[in-house]
């Protein structure tokens, strides 16, 4: 679950790390009230939404007087911000975060991650800030400084030496390095975060290090036991379907294609995204049923598939196993009747009681497109949208 | 043979009592020598009772004196998983194969690094499968886990994947062209996690029944890439390798939480080219794994 970089700052701020003095507005007026409040001759306005790479899409404004923060807080709010993170149509700026600009000496990057390959927490730092990650690892790998901390053991004065050295802080502050290290490794635990990302930690010219930015990404799996996170959640900057599919226990991702799947398992929803477009298809959503499809769980993924305008067909593929294809069978009638469906529907069941459950979807009078294997249901669901093509 | 399990392994079940735990012990039990092989369950409020005629003990060290078992199978809901798994770690069991969905990453990151930590003072190792796993499987002798027992036949193809479904996938279609399997072990999508398809395709390599491999991986995570880069210098058997999510998009998490592209070297392109390069066959047809893994025998 991500939060904006303001519910970011406010959180370092509460363990004691740095940020830039704030205001949250929701209008133009608010923002220039901010600012005023703020005081000082430089501010920086920044959208709030949850994608990165706000700046280049022209989500963060520094501005030097009252009327240009007006401007730029015009600019953003209620418009579509555009950013390599949002896709074409861009995300709505519904909230800006004003604060003030701070004397920037040098900027650099920190993050804390959980590295699968090592199993330990691990620190990414560089000196190069305010630039992607991915970029800087692509052009120059050796600029980038790993630190594996062990949760047990915590990280060590000389690892932390190493990654303040490496990340380039000046001497003068590796003390308070390591122990802003320290704390953002202890609020990462604490708040079960699977990202905790700095892009840029500044060095100012008054020699404190601010944290400019704050990216979170918290674990799903453990919002039970995390209220306070929880309660930053904002439905706002999600898919509706997403969430939607999230209340009835199902995973769905909105994809651009028109070809809508349901299928139980991560691993084959993906493979039957892949063999569609093997077949020269576009897959329109990701959506895993899951290992209890009931008739009423597969009606709703029904529902949420159809709720794109873009699908015109769609492909169920079921490995039934301890699952029964009689029961997924009965789950496909139900919903076919329930939300009335008049796409062309490609089923393919595999296992348990699998000829019954054919001889019920026949049976059922419903214009069902039966498959065998995934290759020959991705080859019909392709057929049947080119077909409706033809007829159009 | 086989791997990590045969019908002589005697297993333990925590959770048995939970819904899952037991529809699934149960059908574990059905199958083949499952009878014998699994001996008794665990629950601390539920010791002395017993389990359709199966004993329950209140702690896993106690069921472990009283039955020699070497193995456990967990079905705790996440919340206590991690702590269950730790338990079963600290009466010495050899093998924890963990079905348990949903487990937080921080719990997971938490029992790796005291799991090392045991290991460097000089305990015996234990090998963790999952979490949010299938589990594993020697055809015609046991199945510890949730995997759909009949489409399974004994043979000697081993095969090795992250994703449950996709498992039975393969282990399906290599069962109607009459190719039966001598172990197939779902690994689980999580990224902190116990054993990794390295780990598998080294055992793999040492079972004089394997002939043949067919590796399934996901987009997310270097993984799939390490495996095959050793598979370069020590693998000496045929493989077929199919990753999953070529057309997923980066920054979204596909179902598993470990199924994220994060970095640019973690695509499903990426790792199937890391896999051609060190000789692996590679479809990208998920619907061919066993036809061209047939084609290798050949």
């Amino acid at each position: 679950m991500k939060i904006h970089e303001y519910q970011g700052k406010q959180l370092l701020a509460r363990y004691g790390v740095t940020v830039p003095r704030g205001r949250l507005v929701y209008t133009a007026a608010e923002a220039v009230t901010a600012a005023r409040t703020l005081g000082g001759s430089r501010w920086v306005v920044k959208a709030q939404i949850h994608a990165g790479g706000r700046g280049k899409g022209g989500g963060v404004k520094v501005v030097d007087t009252l009327e240009a923060v007006e401007e730029a807080a015009h600019r953003m709010l209620g418009h579509a911000l555009g950013t390599a993170q949002t896709g074409a149509s861009g995300q709505l700026v519904r909230r800006l975060w004003v604060e003030e600009a701070v004397g920037i000496a040098h900027e650099h990057y920190l993050a804390v991650v959980s590295d699968r390959a090592s199993q330990t927490l691990t620190l990414i730092g560089s000196g190069h800030g305010g630039m992607e990650i991915e970029e800087v690892a692509a052009r120059e790998p050796d600029a980038i400084v790993r630190v594996q901390v062990d949760p047990l053991d915590g990280l060590g004065d000389a690892d932390a030496a190493r990654l303040a050295t490496g990340m380039g802080i000046a001497a003068e502050r590796h003390a308070a390095a390591r122990d802003l290290f320290r704390t953002l490794l202890a609020c990462y635990l604490e708040t079960d975060a699977t990202l905790l990302e700095i892009n840029p930690l500044v060095e100012t010219t008054d020699g404190r290090l601010v944290a400019l930015d704050a990216k979170f990404d918290f674990d799903a799996n453990a919002l039970y036991r995390q209220d306070d996170i929880s309660a930053l959640r904002d439905l706002d900057e999600e898919d509706p379907l997403e969430v939607a599919a999230r209340q009835h226990d199902l995973a769905y991702i909105h994809l651009d294609g028109n070809i809508g799947c349901l299928v139980n398992g991560a691993g084959l929803a993906m493979a039957t995204m892949d063999t569609i477009q093997l077949f020269g298809g576009r897959p329109a959503n990701f959506l895993d049923v899951g290992g209890g499809a009931t008739a009423a769980k597969v009606t709703e993924a029904f529902r949420i598939m159809l709720a794109n305008p873009r699908v015109e067909a769609i492909l169920v593929n079921i490995f039934g196993g301890i699952m029964r294809c009689d029961t997924i069978a009965e789950g496909v009638i139900a919903a076919c009747r329930a939300v009335d469906l008049r796409l062309p529907l490609v089923v393919r069941m595999k296992g348990t009681n699998e000829e019954i459950g054919k001889r019920m979807l026949a049976d059922s009078g419903i214009a069902i497109i039966p498959a065998d294997s995934l290759a020959e249901a991705a080859e019909r669901a392709v057929a049947a949208v080119a077909g409706r093509g033809a007829t159009a | 043979m086989s791997i990590f399990i045969d019908r002589d392994t005697r297993v333990i079940t925590q959770g048995v009592t939970g819904k899952t735990g037991a529809f699934h012990t149960r059908l574990c039990r059905d199958y083949a020598n499952g009878r014998e092989a699994f001996v008794a369950g665990v629950h601390p409020q539920r010791g002395g009772e017993d389990f359709e005629g199966m004993p329950i003990y209140a702690s896993v060290a106690e069921a472990r004196a009283a039955t020699g078992a070497t193995v456990s199978v967990v079905y705790v809901p996440p919340a206590g998983a991690a702590a269950a798994i730790w338990e079963a770690v600290e009466a010495g069991i050899g093998l924890v194969v963990a079905i348990t969905e949903g487990i937080p990453v921080r719990d997971m990151l938490m029992l790796r690094a005291r799991m090392r930590r045991r290991e460097a003072a000089g305990h015996p190792p234990t090998l963790l499968l999952g979490p949010n796993c299938p589990g594993l499987i020697t055809p015609d002798e046991i199945k510890i886990g949730i995997m759909p027992g009949h489409i399974h036949r004994k043979g000697r193809i081993g095969v090795v994947s992250r994703s449950g479904t996709l498992t039975y996938e393969a282990v399906a279609q290599l069962s109607e062209i009459g190719l039966g399997q001598s172990t197939a072990v779902g690994i689980g999508g999580d990224p902190i996690n116990g054993l990794k398809h390295i780990d598998v395709m080294r055992a793999f390599q040492d079972d004089p029944d394997t002939d043949a491999v067919i590796m399934i991986g996901e987009i997310g995570g270097p993984d799939e890439a390490d495996c095959a880069n050793w598979c370069r210098e020590h693998f000496t058997k045929p493989v077929v390798g199919f990753i999953a999510g070529v057309t997923a998009p980066p920054g979204k998490r596909m179902g598993h939480a470990g199924a994220l592209i994060s970095g640019g070297a973690d695509t499903a392109e990426a790792k199937l080219a890391v896999m051609e390069a060190c000789g692996f066959a590679i479809t990208r047809n998920p619907s061919e794994m066993a036809r061209v893994l047939e084609k290798l025998l050949r």
